[in-house]
């Protein structure tokens, strides 16, 4: 088995007096979906936040193919900053998609795909869009490349916001519950692209609350509660009966989310 | 003369200065659009260095804010053009008054602008630092556009605010409109025509200005943002 594409160590997070994340350990295999599921308030999108580096954790570390993200820490525990273009070189493998889409709304579906691809990577125009059209086509939208978010459905808006991480060639895709602000019938074909990345090979990190899709996309499964890893393993262990008692409760608050296969 | 007796308007006389009355129009024109254009500038400015810059910069800048906004524009420009040059500032009236009405005005900018920013969701600069924009091209790329629809009407009566303060130009001798349409009546003893056509001139411009205002905001409405 190859080395994991992202190993998480004792990784704490405090915002203020309240840990929201305590010595978290995880491992994310390379080229496959690891689903992190929990009740409300668990820590799952802390936790991805923290891998997107959009939060800083208080301790621990994290490792992105072998390479720190944000500190280092020593035997001691003391924690030292790296130089931001090291954490930059980092994050650029690292693809973000947010529950609310947040695709800008002064520019296209074109405009939000190829932006980074123009300023950041300092692609000539014509190419840039070039690239930002082929993504589109990917997920089906190209006849939607001059709209603007305000005039797409949020499904739409979703899967643009999914083609603009993939426009950057990210080797990992990180999913802050990527359908949880859409209507039931638009969770569909957000879920089908992200089906269709993981039968690609992509390694993925997805925070959902799609306890179906979780349990048969997810080569992994992590169960959060109270900011602790409290299992972790493949669906088929973490949802096998006898379950711990703390999954039992959160699937039946879930029953009519999908879950109901699994009981 | 009977107490009260009409002054007849003279319509040829006010003809013969239509030369000057245009040329003082140029000058409350040029000194709006300048003032206003430094008030933008510097008030965006202002409003980045308290967002992104250190504490103690937010806190002196936040006391200049204040310090502008809560006194009269016409003492602010007393000091600045009477009190400068004991300051080793002399400048002329028309200087004077850009930067008087550009410091003044981007009091206020800055403050429209800070809530624009703050307007602007998190989630949007969130997005640019995933795909790794920088801070600048976050801000020059993303805040400023999303701010603009933001921030525009207030701006808008801003403008407007800005374009009735250059009036107060005149008392440190810019013959701009104010200065040039009273003499104008002084000269005439027609003090009351006078005054109402300068407030003509006045009303005027701000209908021109929240027409342009009107057109942005329709242009930009087709952005808006779509209800998550």
């Amino acid at each position: 088995m190859s080395e994991p594409a992202i190993v998480v160590r004792r990784l704490s997070k405090r915002f203020g007096e309240t840990e929201v994340l305590h010595e978290i350990d995880l491992e994310v295999a390379q080229g496959q979906a690891t689903c992190v599921i929990g009740p409300s308030g668990s820590g799952k999108s802390t936790l991805l936040r923290c891998l997107a580096f959009l939060e800083e954790a208080n301790a621990g570390t994290i490792e992105v193919h072998g390479e720190p993200l944000g500190f280092t820490e020593d035997a001691a525990g003391r924690r030292a900053r790296l130089p931001p273009q090291r954490i930059r070189a980092v994050r650029k493998q690292i693809g973000m998609v947010f529950q609310q889409f947040n695709l800008w709304p002064h520019m296209t579906a074109l405009g939000n795909v190829s932006e980074a691809l123009k300023t950041v990577r300092r692609l000539p125009r014509a190419e840039a869009e070039a690239r930002a059209m082929a993504q589109l086509r990917k997920i089906g939208l190209e006849n939607r490349a001059g709209h603007y978010p305000a005039q797409l459905s949020g499904g739409q808006q979703q899967r643009v916001a999914i083609a603009r991480a993939l426009a950057l060639e990210p080797k990992i895709m990180l999913f802050d519950e990527a359908t949880a602000s859409l209507d039931p019938e638009l969770t569909g074909e957000v879920l089908n692209v992200m089906r269709a990345l993981a039968a690609d090979g992509m390694t993925m990190v997805i925070v959902t609350h799609e306890i179906g899709f979780a349990a048969s996309i997810g080569r992994k499964i992590a169960f959060l509660d109270k900011g602790r890893v409290l299992l972790a393993g493949a669906p088929q262990d973490v949802f096998r009966k006898p379950r711990h008692p703390r999954i039992d409760q959160f699937l039946d608050t879930y029953l009519d989310r999908g879950a109901a296969m699994l009981i | 003369m009977e107490l009260g007796a009409r002054v007849r308007f003279d319509y040829a006389l006010v003809a013969s200065k239509l030369p000057e009355i245009f040329h003082a129009l140029g000058i409350t024109l040029y000194t709006w659009i300048l003032g206003l254009v430094g008030a933008c500038a510097l008030g965006f400015l202002v409003a980045v260095a308290r967002r992104y810059g250190p504490r103690p910069l937010d806190l002196a800048l936040g006391g200049y804010v204040e310090l502008f906004r809560g006194t009269p524009f016409l003492i602010q420009l007393f000091l600045l053009y009477f009190g400068g040059p004991y300051a080793g500032l002399s400048l002329d009236a028309i200087p004077a008054g850009l930067l008087g009405l550009s410091v003044y005005g981007a009091a206020y900018f800055s403050e429209i602008f800070r809530g624009g920013f703050e307007a602007v969701p998190r989630g949007h600069v969130e997005a640019g630092e995933c795909v790794g924009l920088s801070r600048a091209q976050i801000i020059g790329r993303i805040l400023l556009p999303e701010m603009t629809m933001l921030v525009l009407p207030a701006s808008v009566n801003m403008a407007i605010i800005l374009m009735k303060e250059t009036a107060v130009l005149s008392v440190v001798t810019v013959p701009e409109l104010t200065l040039t349409i009273s003499a104008i009546g002084t000269e005439f003893y027609a003090f009351v025509e006078c005054l109402f056509l300068l407030a003509l001139f006045y009303w005027g411009l701000t209908e021109i200005c929240s027409w342009l205002g009107r057109i942005g905001e329709a242009r930009l409405a087709r952005f808006r943002f779509a209800a998550a």
